[in-house]
């Protein structure tokens, strides 16, 4: 962070510098890529070192937005020999997403954490998960006092389930941290994240009041037959160590019209995802025929995730 | 070396800067090749790092920040605490303290590339570090508080790097510094060095998400314990001066220092009474991360121990130097320098960060202490930023000797 240093030199002796540390870094990427040699691959640490140069998301031009889409599918072929389709769908007029939870119907099966893990493209290694099930006794309310961790048959006589994920604030803590502006909330309320922007500092992680974020600290493993080919660019595609990454209500589909996959996976029907400002939408039938609250309210984080009971 | 004096540039000002640096008594290559070689180890656990990502170290998703960010904390504060030095002698004109404000200035800018290294080795991603710089990055100022920390240090740093040098070279070239140039940036520094630590205790007290962080008392209780910690490391730093060169410090300078160091240090435990006196008098759910570290939740206690040892010194060190026993024997109090030193490291650093985070929003409570990747990175880092002291201040000491000795006979 001796950003101090750098400002006195110039851009271009600058890019320069850059380039010479990403030659050394793409190299080391590249090298230890499946064992292949550097003939072999030039061609990908040819679009590595332009991918390490790219803009800001928000800055791009479609044009731009088309051409490094491009070379992340081509990167992914060359690297991996899979084929994805990266797409950078745009946030449709009118549209802005919620989601409620329903404490009574859910079990504690977890089935929508492992269809998380497996849509979003989250390492196996760590075991991360954007989603969280807590198991809580009756006369709580708040997880925090529930048991994350249980591993039993349920549901559990006695014992209701919580599940928790990113909340995607109105008014977010995370964006207001983040240094670079690597993480914001579009217009249709998803919180997403440049992956390729974020350095990494994890302030974001600090702010967050839900735990909502998680961080890559080490390099994801994905086996490779189990990797979702359709992707969003602030969505599901492929993410190396060192990078921040959160739920975004599976951007890759809702923002097709589809539901999210814990909604799909669901075997009890207790989430419920939708437009807010679709009247017709069950999303909206629920805020407005059921008893709704939120979590730690006080913060004023306005998030748009509600639980209910029937 | 005194002598010719038009001749003297910035070539042999460099020149005659390195050389001073590089020779000296067997000891003293002895120590420089000590420092080279923590640096070395740093190297090494930052290779590790690099090559295995943030999972060399023990931080997790509950525990995010760690052993660096600690660090960097205190290490702001000691960066800062040179404003103790700075204000008494340029504002008050104070003969004794102006003798070593250079120290003090030399001591704030080694903390400060300390801190800096201890950001940046937390970085999961160093090499996008440019994607703070404006113009070609992106900084979120002002909304990030981390936007602005970052401003904040490296304009202190300029200003503790720049102001010295100025009045340094000036000395090597047998002028008198023209007060006009330099005074205005000095009274600037004042201001700023109670900025860095402010918007350093902002970027925790900023965080809604962190009750044990969201505390009105977190910038004032950082300025009390930067004043405090500080100014003993600078007690320290001119002890080993003034046995190891013929650059010599009087007593009362000693003296002054600990009356600050004194008053800062009680001014602090006052204040950590009342945030434990908040946390327990009537314990609510937020209160949880003061019960974690203080007494330990469900089994996870490895911060209990630091914290009373944190407690217990950081007092004993407090009444050694307020009661002054060893009256002009300035030396025995260094003991009660290191107490006070490593006391509030401890509650400043490691008691700070890692019960902010624990238990977990989601009341998840974890343990946490640094791996060995960590030490050595932390130990590398200690070695630079003492490296850059001694190179800073070696040649700094010589010329302010040599103009001294000049001036007396000239009179």
């Amino acid at each position: 962070m001796d950003s101090d240093k750098k400002k006195k030199i110039d851009r271009r002796t600058f890019l320069k510098g850059a380039a010479s540390a990403a030659i050394v870094g793409g190299t080391a990427v590249t090298v230890g890529c499946e064992g292949k040699g550097l003939l072999g691959s030039s061609e990908a640490f040819a679009m590595e070192f332009t991918e390490y140069f790219k803009k800001h998301y928000r800055l791009m031009t479609q044009a731009e937005r088309d051409q490094t889409v491009s070379r992340l599918e081509k990167l992914a072929k060359l690297k991996q020999n899979i084929t994805v389709n990266i797409d950078t769908t745009q946030p449709a007029e009118n549209v802005l997403y919620g989601y409620a939870f329903n404490v009574t119907r859910c079990e504690g099966y977890m089935e929508c954490v492992q269809a998380c893990v497996k849509e979003n493209n989250i390492d196996r290694k760590s075991n991360t998960q954007y989603i969280r099930i807590f198991e809580m006794e009756h006369g709580q309310m708040s997880p925090d006092q529930g048991e994350g961790k249980y591993f039993h048959m349920v549901p559990k006589e006695g014992h209701f389930y919580m599940g928790v994920q990113c909340f995607q604030c109105e008014n977010p803590p995370c964006v207001k941290a983040c240094p670079t502006k690597a993480t914001w909330k579009e217009p249709d309320g998803i919180v997403v994240v440049d992956y390729d922007w974020c350095i990494g500092c994890r302030y974001c992680m600090a702010a967050c009041p839900y735990w909502g974020r998680r961080f890559n600290w080490n390099q994801p493993q994905i086996p490779k037959d189990e990797i979702t080919k359709e992707q969003h660019y602030l969505g599901n595609r492929s993410r190396v160590r060192g990078m921040m990454e959160k739920c975004t209500f599976c951007i890759q589909r809702s923002r097709k019209g589809k539901v999210t996959a814990c909604v799909e996976a669901c075997p009890t029907g207790a989430r419920v995802f939708g437009n807010l400002l679709d009247p017709d939408s069950e999303i909206r039938f629920v805020l407005e025929n059921k008893k709704v609250y939120r979590l730690k309210e006080d913060l004023g984080t306005d998030p748009k995730f509600w639980y209910f009971i029937d | 070396m005194k002598k010719d004096t038009t001749s003297k540039g910035l070539f042999s000002f460099a020149k005659d800067a390195l050389l001073w640096n590089l020779s000296g008594s067997v000891g003293y290559q002895i120590y420089l090749c000590i420092l080279v070689c923590l640096m070395l180890i740093g190297v090494y656990g930052y290779f590790l790092q690099f090559k295995l990502g943030l999972s060399a170290t023990n931080m997790s998703n509950i525990v995010s920040w760690g052993f660096y960010i600690s660090n960097f904390t205190f290490l702001v504060g000691v960066a800062a605490a040179a404003v103790m030095l700075i204000l008494p002698s340029y504002v008050f004109n104070d003969k004794d303290l102006h003798k070593v404000v250079i120290i003090g200035e030399v001591v704030a800018v080694g903390a400060l590339v300390m801190c800096m290294s201890f950001v940046f080795v937390d970085l999961g991603r160093p090499m996008q570090a440019w994607h703070l710089i404006p113009g070609i990055g992106q900084l979120n100022f002002p909304s990030s508080l981390l936007a602005w920390d970052i401003l904040v240090l490296n304009g202190y740093l300029a200003l503790n790097a720049l102001i010295p040098a100025y009045i340094v070279y000036c000395h090597y070239k047998g002028k008198e510094p023209v007060g006009k140039y330099y005074k205005p940036f000095v009274f600037l520094s004042i201001g700023w060095a109670v900025a860095i630590h402010m918007v350093t205790a902002f970027l925790y007290q900023g965080l809604p998400a962190r009750p044990f962080w969201n505390n009105p008392l977190m910038g004032p209780r950082f300025l009390a314990s930067a004043f405090a910690a500080g100014p003993a490391i600078i007690s320290l730093v001119l002890h080993i001066v003034n046995s190891t060169t013929d650059y010599k410090i009087e007593n009362k300078i000693f003296n002054k220092l600990r009356i600050i160091i004194v008053s800062a240090a009680i001014i602090n435990l006052l204040m950590l009474f009342s945030e434990i006196f908040k946390e327990f008098y009537f314990p609510t759910h937020h209160s949880q991360s003061a019960m974690y570290l203080f007494f330990g939740l469900d089994g996870h206690n490895s911060l209990v121990p630091w914290i009373w040892t944190a407690i217990s010194i950081n007092l004993i060190g407090t009444l050694i130097l307020a009661f002054n026993p060893f009256k002009e024997r300035q030396i025995f109090l260094l003991p009660a320098l290191i107490l006070l030193i490593v006391g509030i490291w401890i509650e400043k650093g490691i008691g700070l960060i890692v019960p902010g985070l624990v238990p977990s929003p989601m009341g998840e409570i974890v343990s946490y202490s640094p791996s060995s990747v960590e030490l050595f990175i932390t130990v590398g880092i200690v070695g630079l930023g003492m490296f850059v002291i001694t190179m800073l201040l070696k040649p700094a000491l010589i010329i302010e000797k040599n103009y001294e000795d000049a001036y007396s006979e000239h009179r």
